[in-house]
């Protein structure tokens, strides 16, 4: 009999986090992401969940703890949005320079100032370049098993998951989920084989300060310099394709439903016209890809779960056949353009797709993001690819004042 | 207690090399602190001078495990070895968080005064050397007025330094003691006792720097008797709300005279710009401190 529960975001990324048995919590309340703090106190008080929970005093501190937690051999999770995942900053680089394969979640929220509590992605967007693989989901069964994933591919790269989700439209949206059962969790899940031992039989300092060049041990074996770990963790991530596709396939063989690994698709084979983002913003496009279709406009959908490793080589060929390519996003870079159409563009320089590519600013500080306004951008963009007035731009969606 | 040097642990736990500067106070406390805690320690260290000492990658002249931690993170990541160790069944280590003055009267105060209020079960030692030294220098909440630092080049320190004690002693932990290099059998003896008390327990160490002091490297020891003989740094145990002075200091307030601090002043250089009125002001300060001190100790 499979468990099927109605249940928020937040509460089935707690039953997900418990079920793979982390053995040191850290975590600060913030807006949408309290009820995973606020559940995982329970379940430790309650002894569902065997762990020690460090109660801190704030976002640096918890990944502080859970940094050196996980160097000292134990499994880890937190979870922050906004404003306490850019006072975690400096702690994301230390943790992917550490190679800790660190578990958070992350309930997408704008950032102040203004303050906003409500939906965008401009969090997680700006820490893009710290080192971390970030996971996005659709909905509140994607994020029970992405989490479950997220430690067999942090484990296996030793690299940190961030599994993103939206605030509020998932985080705090009930939904039916399968929670899977503890025994098939573990059968998927080995447990934690930490890379460094502090050890008082084998002392070592983790983390000193290293020299530009590379410099030999007491041994007279040549170690590497900064840039050569560097270079490892770049790797590490470009690994983390394979892994991460590959743990998504064998997910869906063992439990039944695949996220898609990096991408997934929806009615593309034929598609000429693509739209594409991350999160539930991308799941909802697919309803605008059906109408567009009942239209008679070959539409279709690429999600980009994983931004970062960034999947060129599948967007490249997910949108092979496109003539104009659409990009929604919630997050920016100001003075430029969205994130993912600037990566996206890149991504797709010299594979022979030459589709223009429409930026679309949506959804940011929680503004509704509309169907209609989805396909109204899309009849627009698709009037000027007909009269070659569709250049790569970006529009704003449901947003007043000046052009 | 050890009443005398040779009851003192003979293993070395720093192998000769360390990075630390010739005369380092930091580096006589730190021998002696690993010397009481012994082998099953795990120290936590955050960017500071302490950090150089254990030397550059791949080579270590220090032989406990050690974990840099980022430079506002000492206590959280104390608290996170504390809370692995626990939880993978390892009760019989210890976990020793040691920073500079920057990295807690300053930009750690945040997360050690969290791991205190939380009595995580770890030693936090911060060696005072009173000013930033790794970045060469510059003036903290821990440099005492009169002193120049680069940040204070022409007009010298302007405020007094926090009094960190009576900050650690508003956590309400079981355990805060000050010790000094200079009188290692003391520290050697409260380091040993620390580490039988279970929760938060604090030691300050004063840390005579020569560069940063300006004093010859021959006069570390010199220095830091001086500072605990002109109660600058009295020596003191405070177990469960109750003050007693230690060692040197206990003597100084039995006989009730103690010498000016012109004598510790005069000899360091970073004091060359003090006016006479500073002079003043910082004497009073260290009377009104002393006097405090003595009171409850006596109480
Ligand atoms: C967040 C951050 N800010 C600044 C620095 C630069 N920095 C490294 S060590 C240091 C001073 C350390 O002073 P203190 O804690 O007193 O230790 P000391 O060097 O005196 O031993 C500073 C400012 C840093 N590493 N990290
Ligand atoms: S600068 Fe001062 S504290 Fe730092 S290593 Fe040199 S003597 Fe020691
Ligand atoms: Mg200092």
């Amino acid at each position: 009999m499979s468990d099927v529960r109605i249940i928020t975001g937040n509460e089935a990324a707690a039953l997900a986090v418990t079920l793979c048995e982390p053995q040191v919590l850290a975590a600060y309340p913030i807006t949408p992401q309290t009820k995973i703090a606020e559940l995982l106190s329970e379940y430790t008080e309650k002894g569902i969940l065997k762990a020690e929970y460090v109660r801190v005093e704030s976002e640096h501190s918890a990944l502080s703890v859970l940094i050196a937690a996980s160097t000292a051999g134990a499994r880890t999770f937190t979870a922050t949005c906004s404003n306490g995942l850019l006072y975690m900053h400096e702690q994301l680089h230390w943790a992917a320079g550490s190679r800790l394969p660190i578990v958070m979640c992350c309930v997408n929220r704008g950032v102040g100032a203004p303050w906003s509590i409500f939906n965008d992605q401009q969090d997680a967007m700006s820490q893009r370049d710290t080192g971390w693989i970030q996971l996005y989901c659709r909905d509140n069964q994607e994020i029970i098993d992405t989490v479950i994933q997220a430690y067999r591919i942090a484990e296996e790269v030793y690299v940190p998951v961030m599994v993103c989700y939206d605030g509020f439209i998932l985080s705090h949206t009930m939904m039916p989920v399968e929670v899977p059962k503890g025994e098939e969790v573990k059968g998927f899940l080995p447990p934690y084989r930490p890379h460094t031992f502090l050890d008082p039989e084998r002392p070592c300092t983790i983390n000193p300060v290293f020299f530009p060049w590379r410099r030999e041990n007491a041994e007279g074996v040549l170690c590497d310099g900064y840039m050569e770990m560097r270079r490892k963790l770049q790797n590490g991530l470009e690994r983390a394709k394979g892994v991460i596709a590959e743990t998504s396939r064998e997910y869906a063989e063992r439990f039944g439903r695949d996220c898609g690994g990096l991408i997934w698709t929806h009615r593309t084979e034929d598609a000429e016209f693509i739209m594409t983002g991350m999160g539930s913003i991308a799941a909802e496009t697919t309803l605008a890809a059906d109408l567009l279709r009942e239209e008679g406009v070959r539409a279709g959908v690429v999600g980009i779960r994983s931004y970062r490793p960034f999947p060129k080589e599948a967007l490249a060929q997910a949108m092979g056949g496109a003539k104009l390519i659409m990009v929604l996003e919630k997050c920016l870079s100001y003075g430029y353009e969205g994130g993912v159409a600037s990566d996206l563009k890149a991504a797709l320089y010299g594979t022979g797709v030459d589709a223009p590519v429409v930026g679309v600013i949506a959804g940011l500080g929680g503004r509704d993001v509309r169907i209609d306004d989805m396909l109204t951008a899309a009849r627009e963009s698709l009037e000027g690819l007909k009269s070659g007035q569709c250049g790569n731009r970006t529009l704003w969606l449901n947003c007043h004042g000046e052009e | 207690m050890q009443d005398n040097i040779f009851k003192v642990n003979e293993k070395e736990y720093i192998l000769p090399g360390s990075r630390a500067c010739q005369g380092c106070g930091l580096s006589i406390a730190y021998r002696f602190i690993l010397k009481a805690l012994r082998e099953n320690t795990i120290v936590s260290i955050p960017p500071s001078c302490l950090c150089v000492l254990h030397g550059l990658y791949p080579s270590t002249s220090v032989i406990v495990p050690a974990i840099n931690s980022a430079f506002a993170s000492n206590g959280a990541s104390a608290s996170g070895l504390v809370a692995a160790l626990k939880a993978l069944n390892r009760p019989d280590m210890t976990v020793l968080a040691l920073s500079g003055d920057g990295g807690t009267y300053d930009i750690g105060i945040q997360s050690l005064s969290g791991a205190a209020e939380r009595n995580t079960d770890f030693i936090f030692a911060c060696y005072d050397n009173e000013a930033y030294m790794n970045t060469g220098t510059q003036r903290s909440g821990s440099t005492p007025l009169g002193a120049v630092t680069t940040t204070t080049p022409v007009l010298t320190k302007q405020e007094h330094k926090k009094d960190f004690i009576r900050i650690m002693e508003a956590h309400n932990i079981p355990y805060i003691a000050t010790v000094s290099p200079a009188f290692p059998i003391d520290l050697y003896d409260k380091f040993v006792k620390a580490d039988r008390i279970k929760g938060t327990r604090y030691i300050h160490i004063d840390t005579p720097c020569p560069p940063g002091w300006g004093y010859p490297t021959k006069d570390t020891v010199k220095i830091g008797k001086m500072a605990v003989e002109t109660c600058m740094f009295p020596l003191l145990e405070i177990e469960d709300g109750k003050l007693r002075l230690t060692g040197r200091s206990k003597t100084l307030a039995e006989k009730g005279k103690k010498p000016p601090i012109i004598e510790y002043v005069e000899r360091q250089m970073r004091f060359r710009k003090m006016s006479i009125e500073q002079l003043n002001q910082l004497q009073a300060w260290v009377d009104r401190r002393w006097d405090d001190l003595v009171r409850r100790a006596g109480d």
